[in-house]
């Protein structure tokens, strides 16, 4: 096996101005989101930009961004523990609680938005078996549970020896947990934007991205705050790796448009989306496939090529761009997919007074808004207060401690 | 032995304050449990009370609607005004979200220039995805094939409405008043058409049916898709009929003729 280089894991401090400034940052998004979810509550949805036309809103995309990343950020710990990429060791813990984190954000969102949030024990007691959401429930919180279990073989040194198994199950069941993600839109059948058996798929290509771009986001910023080292070896590596992703998303987009424009009655939604849709045309080409695809393509392997590492500056520019990029994304699934009518009677113009047959209108509103970033303020809780707790960020990632081999090979050493 | 002797022994002291405080927490109890008790006993139902709300639904019917669009005039909304005043939807002048049961749809051929106007409302699938994607089972279909919502089960996700095809269920984004005993609704919850299920369950016609035959254009006959001498299953049987989106195999009991 070669040397085998020792990873020591150390709590971040809790005293450094960095600390408070986050954990007071996202404690107050934390608690607006939480009075935006009051406020909806006592008023009705109808303060929100939601309507019969429009019934999942912005909240829906933060908590999809969440949770499809949630998936996505584990990636690095599966790289690790399954493909057994040595470089990548150190970085499994942070990875593993990255994802818990996020879920929960995820899930915080998906609940507090319901019209009955305080019947949540019904849906626990209740459940329909032939629907993507209550299988989603079983997917979510077994994803924590497997995930902790994941995180404790890596911690717990005499559980070591059953970290590739917990690995290899963490990786199926959040295949399985974004196949179900995607598939809450696949299965609607009278979505002409999204009824498609391409949304699993695709989903999983989207969390790969979007995970391992949080991921490096958080590194990057763990690592600034509490004065580790991070080598540019390994930085180069999450680099590359997040370019792929990039790519394998821009191809599962293409493919989804692409079958959908090829089916005669599908050229309404795809022109509707693609062109004529303004604000959802835009946030396509100039959201998600400009900013959050090409830009950090050309970021990432611009300043990677001919031996030069990216600067940690740049990977993080890129990786935010393709947050951004995602972001863009699923409001254009979500809500475009949406605002574009259901079709009654094909090849006939309609119209009532229910907007049958209209495009429809959404805004945000601002408690819609706040319901999200409260999401995302929780799974950033999580994330700091777990790195303050307990071991989960190595005291240096530096290229002299780091194995630079791709996989343990045995001439090589 | 001696132990427990001493136990029992020890309290023989009278303590007034704790005495005080159980009285009071007695009290308190009681008062709180009895308007519960006494309203279970209430609305308890005794046999003779009993009501066919409380009977299992059989399903030796098959509820449907045949709606002759040839007879339905553009202008006219009898039926929709019929389903506000019997469910009691009076809106909160908000269109956006405000419910809609039934409304009336108009329809324009673009390559030849033909209009027609119709009533939409819940089409009442033999295969309703509404009921397949809900993940509480509040969304359902009685064996009589009339597809309702438990409004004490659904959590508001709105699924149902995404899964629709006929965008016939609305999500109630505020609070109501007023409401009719037999179409109980509630704030964030989803809804739509029940097929006048209280009348329907009482031997009557849905609202709709009954106002489009007094003051509309007679084009709407409910009935039992299943008794083949029903008048809704003889006219099925003789005219050409179609069911919205008959392509998504749906099997909606609500048929249109003339369409």
């Amino acid at each position: 096996m070669g040397m085998e280089v020792r990873t020591t894991y150390r709590e971040i401090s809790g005293r450094s101005p960095q600390f408070y400034t986050l954990g007071v940052i996202m404690g107050t998004f934390f608690l607006l989101g939480l009075a935006s979810v009051a406020y909806v509550e006592h008023a009705g949805h109808h303060v929100t930009g939601g309507s019969n036309q429009i019934v999942w809103g912005i909240p829906d995309v933060f908590a999809m961004l969440l949770i499809v990343s949630a998936s996505g950020a584990l990636n690095v710990a599966i790289i690790s523990s399954v493909f057994r990429v040595k470089l990548y060791q150190p970085l499994e813990r942070l990875s593993c609680l990255l994802a818990i984190g996020l879920l929960i954000g995820g899930l915080m969102i998906l609940i507090l938005d319901l019209g009955r949030s305080d019947r949540v024990i019904v849906a626990m007691l209740n459940r329909n078996f032939k629907s993507i959401f209550a299988w989603n429930f079983y997917l979510y919180t077994g994803f924590i549970a497997i995930v902790t279990v994941y995180l404790w073989t890596q911690m717990e040194p005499r559980m070591n020896r059953y970290i590739p198994a917990a690995g290899l199950f963490a990786f199926g069941w959040r295949l399985a947990l974004t196949t179900g993600s995607g598939s809450i839109y696949g299965v609607l059948i009278a979505r002409e934007a999204y009824n498609s058996a391409i949304m699993g798929p695709l989903f999983i290509a989207m969390s790969f991205s979007f995970g391992l771009a949080v991921y490096i986001l958080v590194l990057l910023a763990a690592c600034k705050g509490s004065g580790r080292e991070i080598g540019s070896v390994l930085l180069r590596r999450l680099a590359r790796l997040l370019g792929v992703f990039i790519v394998v998303v821009l191809y599962f987009t293409a493919v989804q448009h692409l079958t959908n424009l090829y089916a005669a009655g599908r050229g309404g939604v795809e022109h509707f989306i693609l062109f004529d849709g303004g604000l959802y045309s835009l946030l396509f080409w100039g959201g998600q496939v400009f900013l959050g695809g090409l830009v950090p393509l050309v970021l990432l392997f611009r300043s990677s090529r001919g031996g030069l590492y990216p600067a940690g500056r740049t990977v993080a520019l890129a990786a935010a761009l393709v947050l951004t990029g995602a972001f863009a994304q699923l409001y254009v699934i979500i809500i475009g997919g949406q605002a574009w009518p259901l079709t009654l009677f094909p090849g006939m113009e309609v119209s009532s007074s229910f907007f049958d047959g209209e495009i429809a209108a959404y805004t945000p509103s601002l408690p819609e808004i706040g319901l999200g970033l409260g999401g995302v303020a929780l799974a950033g809780l999580v994330v700091l207060f777990g790195t303050r707790l307990l071991r989960f960020l190595p005291t240096t990632l530096a290229n002299s401690v780091l194995d630079p081999q791709p996989t343990a090979p045995a001439e090589n050493s | 032995m001696s132990g427990n002797t001493n136990k029992l022994d020890a309290p023989t002291g009278f303590d007034p304050v704790r005495r005080k405080f159980l009285s009071a927490v007695t009290a308190a109890t009681g008062v709180a449990l009895a308007p519960g008790v006494m309203l279970y006993g209430i609305t308890r139902p005794s046999p003779a009370t009993a009501n066919v709300a409380n009977e299992a639904v059989a399903n030796a019917a098959r509820w449907g609607m045949l709606i002759d669009v040839g007879r339905c005039a553009d202008g006219c909304d009898a039926c929709v005004s019929a389903c506000v005043e019997e469910n009691g939807l009076e809106g909160h002048g908000r269109p956006a979200t405000d419910a809609q049961w039934i409304r009336k749809v108009e329809i324009r051929n673009p390559s030849t220039g033909r209009r027609q106007s119709l009533p939409v409302m819940c089409q009442h699938c033999a295969e309703p995805p509404c009921v397949d994607v809900c993940p509480t089972g509040a969304s359902f279909k009685r064996a009589d094939g009339i597809v309702l919502v438990d409004k004490h089960r659904c959590i508001g996700c709105r699924y149902c409405m995404m899964a629709c095809p006929y965008k016939a269920r609305s999500f109630i984004a505020e609070d109501l008043e007023d409401q009719k005993p037999h179409a109980p609704r509630g704030k964030g919850t989803v809804e739509g058409c029940t097929l006048c299920v209280h009348r329907v369950d009482a031997g009557r016609q849905p609202a709709c049916v009954e106002a489009c035959g007094d003051s509309g254009g007679g084009a709407m006959l409910f009935g039992d898709l299943q008794d083949p001498q029903s008048e809704i299953s003889r006219r099925v049987a003789s005219h050409a009929t179609r069911q919205i989106r008959a392509d998504l195999g749906l099997d909606p009991g609500v048929r249109y003729q003339n369409l």
